[in-house]
């Protein structure tokens, strides 16, 4: 028996995306349940974040592409805005702005034809900079902020569009690896307390293992695999499609761990 | 409650009111004739209230006929240069963006000069939609040149540097054509408000009421267009739309400004930056704030073209160059050349 279409919160068969007819990612077809975590993984220029920007709406795309069972492409600029958050891969960060206003930007789609924000954003987003531990940060002018109290006011403006579908492409990207498991834990703690549905891209494929529950390989726009990350993410589909030498061990978790091997 | 939000108070909104009545009455009261302060003030008063005037009636007649109206215009123009100027800057995510690098101003002045030289016998209230046509024109060439040559913003002021000298040489052949009317085409060069009578208030009234409207109103647009096109996408605005109404509104005000005004520069980028300063980033502060800097800059640079050589006048746009470039390298400094 299928699995009713509401729990479905992103739905994609057979979905092409590309740019001014250059197609870029070719017959996607992946289910993505409500608040659960899909990770795209993949090379460099394999189509991760075009295919990311297609479910976002922002570039051309073939195929079915449903957010809650409605397609992406009859939704107006508002309502999918509502539908969906997404953060790119490196975000304008407006060095001026305070995080406040920044933030704030997030409800836009939410605003009047006038966009004067209600006593209700406001406290809304004062609640998002508080669950954030950005509230101390609330009047820096963005320029002043480090590598992960940006990416946290980002994933903040994001949140503050109140979407139930968060596209974040290559969350973690400049970021340590404390910042990174910091900020990839925030993420999942919001899908559990939430319920928000996320999916991401990702480089780093042992935080890939850790966090989503299911993991979709592209190569050259291709869909390489989708499942569960242990199923995708052995070390003979990896040396394949990344072209490198590694291997993947069991960490003390049971998630896979992709090392590295120096080749000779 | 969220704090550290960059928001228009009603601090704000009084503390500007007062500044602009302020300055108003006060640069009223500089010219060739003198008139006392307090009975400047008090025949103000007066007309507002429907009292009787402490003036005489050549007096009077100087304050409403003669100096009012150029302030008042001075005010119109300079609020509305630094408005578009702001608004071009957050169109076009850069700093150094003005009615005069975009070719908007040059467009204007082209179109003006041409209606004065070709057709001299045009209706002044003609002129702002003669000028808006060819302010449309410049930044419209401006901005198809630089998207030819690349998405930076770079491409973008060299289009804008290449266009706004074409325009200027095509001005300054059309001026050449008729040597009559060489001297109404420099003084409208160097910019002034000296022939000002409340019939080029009137004529550019309209226009500026409703470019600010649109430009105010759309203000927190520039926020979300400061992230590109791709994030203000996402996050359910059309930053095609928005540009080319932000554009055409910023390009009509500069147009109906520099119709009666002439050319006067950098208003468009040294008040916007204060107010940044001041104030804060958020274009929601800068644009209204900007329409209120500029209006004080103009109507306080006009006294001084009128008082620092009197009984001659100085061209305006002499004395905003005087103070602006100097305070826009301050700035520069000062900010160490960050982007808007």
């Amino acid at each position: 028996m299928t699995r009713p279409l509401v729990t479905t919160a992103l739905c994609l068969r057979g979905v092409g995306a590309g740019y001014r007819g250059r197609p870029v990612v070719h017959d996607v077809t992946v289910q993505v349940p409500g608040g659960s975590w899909l990770a795209v993984l993949g090379p460099n220029g394999s189509g991760k974040s075009t295919l990311l920007k297609s479910m976002a709406g922002l570039v051309d795309s073939t195929g079915e592409l449903l957010v809650h069972g409605r397609p992406v492409s009859t939704m107006g600029n508002r309502e999918r805005a509502r539908a969906i958050g997404y953060a790119p891969q490196i975000p304008a960060l407006p060095d001026g702005l305070t995080v406040t206003d920044y933030v704030l930007l997030g409800r836009t789609p939410h605003l009047g034809p006038l966009g004067r924000e209600g006593p209700s954003d406001l406290s809304l987003v004062a609640e998002v900079l508080t669950r954030l531990d950005l509230s101390n940060l609330a009047g820096r002018p963005l320029r002043t902020l480090s590598g992960g109290e940006r990416q946290r006011t980002v994933l903040a403006r994001v949140l503050a569009q109140q979407a139930g579908v968060l596209l974040l492409d290559e969350p973690t990207t400049g970021l340590d690896i404390g910042h990174a498991q910091a900020l990839l834990e925030l993420v999942d703690g919001l899908r559990t307390t939430e319920g928000v549905t996320v999916v991401t891209t990702l480089h780093d494929l042992t935080l890939a293992a850790q966090y989503p529950d299911q993991v979709l390989l592209l190569d050259a726009g291709e869909v390489a695999a989708v499942g569960s990350p242990s199923h995708v993410l052995t070390a003979e589909r990896l040396a394949r499609h990344y072209a490198a030498n590694l291997t993947v061990l069991t960490g003390p978790d049971g998630h896979p761990v992709v090392a590295p091997v120096r080749g000779h | 409650m969220a704090t550290g939000t960059t928001r228009l108070s009603r601090w704000h909104v009084l503390g500007a009111a007062l500044v602009l009545a302020g300055v108003l009455v006060s640069a009223a009261l500089f010219g060739a004739i003198d008139l006392d302060w307090h009975r400047v003030i008090a025949e103000v008063v007066a007309q507002l209230t429907g009292g009787v005037s402490p003036l005489t009636e050549q007096e009077s007649a100087i304050l409403w006929q003669l100096r009012m109206p150029r302030v008042v215009l001075g005010g119109l123009v300079g609020a509305a240069l630094a408005c578009s100027g702001a608004t071009f800057q957050g169109v076009f995510r850069n700093p150094l963006a003005d009615p005069y690098l975009l070719g908007a101003a040059a467009g204007a002045g082209m179109v003006v000069t041409g209606m004065v030289v070709l057709a001299p016998h045009t209706p002044a209230s003609f002129l702002p939609v003669a000028a808006f046509t060819g302010s449309i024109g410049g930044v419209g060439l401006t901005w198809t040149l630089g998207r030819s040559a690349g998405s930076g913003t770079a491409h973008l002021l060299l289009a804008g540097v290449a266009v706004a000298s074409f325009l200027t040489a095509v001005q300054t052949f059309v001026q050449q054509l008729n040597t009559d009317t060489l001297q109404r085409v420099y003084g409208f060069i160097l910019g002034g408000l000296a022939t000002t009578g409340w019939n080029q208030v009137l004529a550019v009234l309209p226009y500026l009421v409703v470019t600010s409207i649109v430009l105010c109103a759309c203000a927190g647009l520039l926020d979300v267009l400061a992230l590109g096109d791709e994030e203000a996408t996402s996050l359910g605005i059309r930053p095609g739309l928005v540009r080319a109404l932000v554009l055409g509104a910023a390009s009509l005000a500069t147009a109906a400004a520099v119709s009666v005004s002439g050319l006067i520069g950098f208003v468009g980028i040294v008040v916007p930056h204060l107010i940044r300063l001041l104030f804060g980033a958020s274009y929601r502060v800068v644009v209204p704030l900007s329409l209120v800097g500029g209006a004080v800059f103009l109507m306080v640079a006009d006294v001084v073209a009128r008082t620092a050589l009197a009984p001659a006048e100085l061209p305006i746009g002499v004395v905003t160059a005087f103070s602006g470039a100097p305070f826009f390298i301050l700035v520069l400094r000062a900010t160490g050349g960050r982007r808007s």
